[in-house]
């Protein structure tokens, strides 16, 4: 049974490959760059709501960024994606984006406000001498951000931000609900097609794992050489 | 000495509802080397942290070589004030040698980094750590974490240094290490400022003694005399409580 279950997953794959294989390359590219815009969005807001000046523009935008934060954290992602996709774009904006356009930016919206919500308890968590000493040498808040707060805060974040990442990823299986062909909904033809549920569903649980686990080998790649110190590739001219 | 460095007049500071500082005023020449003693909460920490402004006064004004501290870019004036932390705060996302050119790299984009590196280099092997220029913070005992601090505060040529506590953080059998070079320091005309439990070092050390107590300053003399003849009765006890 088992070598019928493998061959048919084989077959499976040959038989829809038109149908699998766009899916797969949709959603990943749509999960990644979700991430990576989510990121340098995150980040962006980080740095305002982290602002230590006290200024009226610095509240102001806080307490825009606050309210923002909880508006996304708020919002399941499939409702987010259907607001955007057929209010907000249509008929407020009065644009029509494509649908992968569409996804793209509801996963950064949707990703950057947890994601600036990480980097600012990991910033507050460095030690406040960390700042001092960069002020205290002459450097702007920015500097002091840039060169040694924000690296600080984002090794300590790796973690979570892998999590986000593979949440992405798995949150990519509601895409069909604004017309995109992901994997979920691929499988879903497939067996509209073949009358047939466990191999599809099987072979999409089995890519979801596959995706994750080198998305988890990618992450333990940054955990171990990109943010922590004393990593393999070390050298003096790395560093100075 | 001669001209005013730094210039507190009438410093005061809150922390919320409580008055840490009380209208202090605070002259340092050019070459005059000050400690500052006195109880912990009595305020000297605040007092040296307003003098760049790390902690900014409630009222009051600090005034660096004629101008005051908090009109114009700040951040160019701090970098001729150096700024010794008790805790070192060294960057802990970098290695030493990062850790002291950053600032000047960062400050002035036309530099040579060699050039820089090169005068990193000359200063740690001054203190004897050329050996750790490419360690890393962690790697470090306290007492060399602390003379890496003060290298990092000497690259920029500040006109003052500022010590706040420099031992306090550090093990008995390191402290002698620190205050050599800082007494080294000193012997080529830095002007200081620097608050210290460590009195027969500030006995050795100061020009003048600056005793604070509840956020002002209760007496300051030359050490000879404020120590040998201290006037105010808080003094008085303060001294008996420290001095061996």
């Amino acid at each position: 049974m088992q070598t019928n279950l493998l061959q048919n997953m084989r077959q499976t794959i040959i038989d829809h490959h038109s149908l699998i294989l766009p899916a797969l390359r949709d959603i990943i590219i749509i999960a990644l760059l979700g991430f990576v815009l989510a990121f340098i969005l995150g980040t962006l807001i980080a740095l305002v709501t982290t602002n230590p000046n006290q200024n009226i523009f610095s509240t102001i935008a806080k307490k825009f960024f606050a309210g923002y934060v909880l508006l996304i954290r708020g919002l399941p992602l499939t409702v987010q994606l259907l607001l955007w996709f057929f209010v907000i774009f249509p008929l407020v904006i009065g644009l029509r984006l494509p649908a992968f356009t569409v996804a793209i930016i509801v996963f950064t919206i949707d990703g950057s406000a947890y994601i600036s919500e990480t980097i600012r308890g990991a910033v507050q968590s460095v030690d406040k001498g960390q700042f001092e000493a960069g002020r205290a040498a002459g450097l702007t808040n920015f500097q002091t951000m840039r060169k040694i707060i924000l690296p600080q805060a984002y090794r300590n974040s790796v973690p979570q931000f892998g999590n986000e990442l593979i949440g992405m990823t798995k949150a990519t299986s509601v895409l069909s609900f604004i017309t995109i062909t992901d994997i979920t909904l691929a499988a879903n033809l497939i067996i509209a097609r073949t009358f047939e549920p466990i191999t599809p569903y099987l072979l999409l649980g089995i890519t979801y794992l596959v995706i994750v686990y080198f998305l988890t080998l990618i992450i333990k790649f940054f955990e171990k050489v990109v943010f922590v110190r004393g990593r393999k590739y070390n050298s003096r001219k790395r560093f100075v | 000495m001669g001209e005013n460095i730094i210039r507190a007049k009438g410093l005061s500071k809150h922390f919320g509802d409580a008055l840490v500082l009380d209208n202090v005023n605070l002259e340092v020449k050019k070459g005059e080397r000050i400690a500052i003693i006195g109880a912990s909460g009595s305020g000297k920490s605040t007092l040296l942290r307003c003098l760049n402004m790390l902690e900014k006064p409630t009222e009051g004004e600090i005034i660096f070589q004629n101008e005051r501290l908090d009109q114009g870019d700040i951040n160019k004036k701090r970098q001729k004030i150096g700024f010794v932390f008790q805790n070192f705060n060294l960057f802990a996302n970098m290695n030493v040698i990062k850790n002291i050119t950053l600032a000047t790299l960062m400050q002035n984009k036309s530099l040579n980094k060699e050039v820089v590196n090169r005068k990193a280099m000359e200063l740690l092997t001054k203190l004897g750590l050329e050996d750790k220029a490419y360690a890393w913070p962690d790697d470090l005992s306290g007492g060399q974490k602390q003379r890496v601090a003060i290298v990092r505060a000497l690259m920029s040529d500040p006109e003052i240094m500022l010590f706040d506590e420099p031992t306090s953080a550090l093990d008995p059998e390191l402290v002698k290490e620190v205050l050599d070079v800082i007494l080294e320091l000193a012997q080529t005309g830095m002007t200081m400022v620097i608050v210290t439990h460590e009195m027969k070092f500030a006995k050795n050390l100061a020009d003048r003694v600056v005793f604070v107590d509840k956020g002002k300053i209760a007496e300051e003399a030359h050490p000879n005399e404020l120590f040998g003849n201290p006037k105010c009765e808080r003094l008085k006890e303060f001294l008996s409580k420290v001095l061996d």
